[in-house]
């Protein structure tokens, strides 16, 4: 089964150490023309043959010096943890969630060998499998990211849990008894409305850049190598990023109109970060393989735009609990300003409302729980009766999902003023490994 | 019900009422024109309300729509008034501002004298400082008998409350009977035009936090664990799914049906002497056809009888009703407005006619096409709309 992958973790090892290397020896298919093309990238680029080299080079064979940048034009794929978590939070995103065809253990491991080296590709805006062998054959890159700027590309890959087990309970790959006890299906919460075709999945791959075509020329490049193996099951756009992963960034506005993810756990947080994204090592002695790694919360949130906008400005910022124009708490002060729960107006009753949305969602309320938000503005045309088909695309990294999501998404279901406006369509949860060193594929821990 | 946290902000009564007896609150850029009165002051008004003084940017003001930008620069929630020539009543306010925060008050004033009032802390008479409305020219229709209006129209609405959760009851009481006694048929014919009552003053209905959701939950909002009661259960038990669904015993009909008889009677008792605002009844018409919006155009209420009709029917007639009753007022303050509501409303019944049977009764939903379900859609949006700028417009 193997043939129908197209690249061998070799050209992977190649690509991200040592270029000089011949890496088509031991790989096979197209890896003569992978070759090829990292020749032509090592002559065009600088001594240095890190992946971020790779990247500098490019920018610097294509564009004149630019001003010292605020962050890197593209980030390593290889790494102790996985990019797109605690990466400064691109402007654009396609999620997609894939179902595996095939019976195989080694299909599986072929496919993450496969997508490890093309994501290694992908992240450094280098075309996957390099140039075409043949004008009588179709080109191994799809094409469309042909001069794009490698735009700050993430590829983030996860599992979940019917990798491990089938809908009966059946260990589909012998991976069963190394399933993490947090990684089940997400609970039905109140007022949910699941669209099947909108949820779950054996393995997902977020793609975040800054230029949605490098993020769709990913996902669309990652799926044709798995074919044969695994299928896409579903997919998701996001256009505008809703929340901030680094105090670098400002904080922008979600579909309602409010700064979203003002509260969000940054990266210059490290020891927060720990505590509450990255699983640690005795967290789950059954899955040392994901110590590392993390859990990814996935949620398809529509939300009712049109009646939204027929509502008071004061109703808009009582549901949320901050005012529109600065994200201020309504307890007062600034953005960044913590909220006073205890804080009341007239008549005694709280400023920041019992039912808003920050006081549900701050951390005060969940035990001290917090959460890596990562989520997407999204609009997918309009339904039937004309309504935009547009929410947010909620995607939250944390330690453990049975005591940082559920508990929360419980409360908020049923106590948050806002749900009057939102409708929960999809849902799905992964279990995000740590990152790959070179010459390894994703999730080699847990196929050891 | 179409989530468990929706309801009328029936506890804001106290200061909504002091502002239902100033002036006109309305936005003027997104004023939907007509009202006559055009913004008397070139540009907002700034005013910086500290712990010690109360900044207002000018202190005088040509006639007609007044627009206060106030921020609050000190270290206690405040708030902020425009009290008339007395120092008593209140013209126009907002409360609750944050320490650092700014809220916009817009305010109709005719030309007199005045006090502009901060209140850091929200205790005592506020800072306070003399302010003139000159004569601007603009035509502020008569502003004496609004007071007069706003309680007719309150006292109206109540009465229509009143009399909606009577009938409910009522029919309730026959609905039940027929359905403990097996009547199928018979309650079936009876369940849709029962529950109209319930429909038409949903939002008063759904304040009750207790009550909605065990009286007209949706299987589809149901937690894990939830009990089922109330109407929809009984819906399903009436017109069940083919497959995969186990009819309730006799004992389970009667506990059913006795539990809804019981909560019917909790919402008739509680409603006897609740008093309303016009900001409550104008977002309570809003809320109505956002209830038509989001359940019953999609024929997501009632997804075992099919007879959404009957609902959207009863939303859109408390809604008229409120809008009714508040016509005195809002025909004198933003006579645009009024006329196109009159004219949406119109334009909407005449489309829900078209899908009548019989007297009072209305085809099934899944009888309707998809252009037709679009149609009536459309109609309830450009109901919407303007509906949304009515409470602004009275209050």
């Amino acid at each position: 089964m193997t043939e129908s992958i197209p690249h061998a973790v070799s050209d992977d090892a190649a690509a991200s150490t040592a270029p000089v290397a011949d890496g088509s020896t031991g790989s096979t298919g197209r890896s003569g023309m992978s070759r090829r093309g990292l020749l032509g990238w090592a002559g065009a680029g600088a001594a240095a043959m890190g992946v971020a080299g790779f990247a500098g080079g490019r920018a610097s064979a294509q564009e004149p010096p630019p001003p010292p940048p605020a962050a890197p034009d593209a980030y390593p794929f290889h790494g102790e943890r996985q990019a797109g978590i605690v990466t400064p939070a691109q402007d654009r995103l396609h999620f997609a969630s894939f179902d595996l065809t095939t019976t195989s253990r080694e299909d599986v491991v072929a496919l993450l060998t496969a997508w490890t080296a093309a994501a290694a590709e992908l992240t450094a805006g280098r075309p996957v499998g390099g140039d075409p062998a043949s004008y009588d054959a179709p080109p191994n890159d799809t094409g469309e990211a042909s001069g794009l700027a490698a735009s700050r590309l993430t590829l983030t890959f996860g599992f979940g849990p019917t990798l491990f087990r089938d809908a009966a309970g059946k260990d589909r790959f012998g991976l069963a008894a190394r399933q993490p006890a947090a990684l089940r299906r997400l609970p039905h919460f109140p007022a949910d409305n699941l669209d099947p075709r909108r949820s779950d999945g054996d393995l997902c791959v977020q793609a975040c850049a800054d230029d949605p075509q490098v993020a769709v020329h990913a996902i669309r490049n990652l799926s044709r190598i798995a074919f044969g193996t695994a299928a896409l099951r579903w997919s998701q756009l996001g256009f505008g990023r809703t929340s901030s992963t680094s105090t670098s960034q400002a904080t922008p506005r979600n579909l309602f109109g409010f700064k979203d993810g003002t509260a969000n756990l940054k990266a210059e947080d490290p020891d927060a970060v720990s505590r509450h994204v990255w699983v640690g090592a005795g967290d789950d002695p059954r899955a040392g393989w994901l110590a590392g790694g993390s859990y990814l919360v996935a949620r398809r949130i529509n939300m009712t735009i049109e009646t939204w906008d027929r509502t008071s400005l004061s109703e808009q910022e009582s549901l949320v609990g901050r005012d529109r124009k600065e994200g201020a708490p309504l307890s007062g002060g600034t953005e960044f300003t913590e909220p006073d729960f205890a804080l009341t107006g007239r008549g005694g009753a709280p400023l920041v409302a019992m039912n808003s949305h920050v006081r549900l969602a701050h951390p005060s309320q969940n035990g001290g729980v917090q959460m890596l938000r990562r989520g997407y503005n999204f609009t997918d045309g309009n339904d039937e009766l004309g309504r935009l088909d547009a929410g947010l695309f909620f995607i939250a990294y944390v330690r453990d999902p049975r005591t940082q999501y559920v508990p929360m998404q419980t409360r908020m279901s049923r106590q948050d003023g806002l749900m009057e406006y939102l409708q929960h369509r999809g849902s799905a949860l992964f279990a995000v490994p740590p990152g790959a060193r070179p010459g390894e594929h994703i999730g080699r821990a847990l196929f050891a | 019900m179409t989530s468990p946290t929706r309801g009328l902000a029936l506890t804001a009564a106290g200061t909504a009422a002091l502002i239902a007896l100033a002036g006109c609150t309305d936005n003027p850029p997104s004023s939907s024109s007509g009202g006559g009165a055009s913004s008397g002051a070139a540009g907002p008004m700034t005013v910086t309300s500290t712990d010690a003084e109360c900044t207002v940017s000018t202190n005088t003001a040509g006639s007609g729509n007044l627009v206060f930008d106030v921020t609050n620069g000190g270290s206690k929630v405040t708030e902020f008034y425009l009290l008339a020539q007395d120092g008593l009543r209140i013209v126009g306010e907002v409360e609750n501002i944050g320490p650092g925060l700014s809220r916009e008050l817009v305010v109709r004033a005719v030309p007199g004298t005045y006090y502009t009032a901060c209140k850091p802390g929200m205790v005592g008479s506020g800072i306070r400082h003399p302010f003139t409305v000159t004569d601007s020219g603009a035509d502020l229709a008569a502003t004496g008998a609004d007071a007069e209006l706003v309680k007719q129209a309150n006292a109206q609405y109540a009465s229509y409350v009143k009399d909606q959760t009577e009938q409910l009851k009522a029919e309730t009481a026959r609905f039940v009977a027929l359905y403990k006694a097996g009547q199928d048929d018979r309650a079936r014919a009876l369940y849709a035009p029962a529950r109209v009552h319930w429909e038409r003053i949903e939002p008063v209905a759904e304040s009750f936090g207790d009550l909605d959701p065990r009286m007209d939950l949706r299987e589809a909002d149901l937690e894990p664990g939830q009990k089922w009661t109330g109407w929809h259960a009984i819906e399903k038990d009436l017109w069940p799914p083919k497959t995969g669904y186990t009819a309730f015993t006799p004992a389970q009909r009667a506990a059913m049906a006795d539990q809804l008889t019981k909560d019917t009677d909790e919402l008739y008792r509680r409603t006897r002497s609740m008093t309303f605002t016009v900001d409550q009844i104008g977002n309570g018409a809003k809320g109505l056809l956002d209830e038509v919006a989001k359940g019953k155009v999609t024929g997501e209420e009632e997804i075992w009888s099919h007879t959404d009709l009957y609902d959207f029917q009863a939303n859109v007639d408390g809604a008229r009703v409120a809008w009714e009753g508040l016509r005195p007022i809002l025909s004198k303050r933003d006579a645009a407005l009024d006329a196109q509501l009159q004219l949406r409303f119109s334009a909407l019944q005449k489309l829900l006619d078209t899908h009548k049977e019989g007297k009072d009764g209305f085809v099934g939903y899944t009888e309707l096409s998809k252009a037709e379900v679009k149609a009536l859609s459309d109609a309830v949006n450009a109901l919407s709309e303007p509906l949304s700028k009515l409470t602004a417009a009275v209050v």
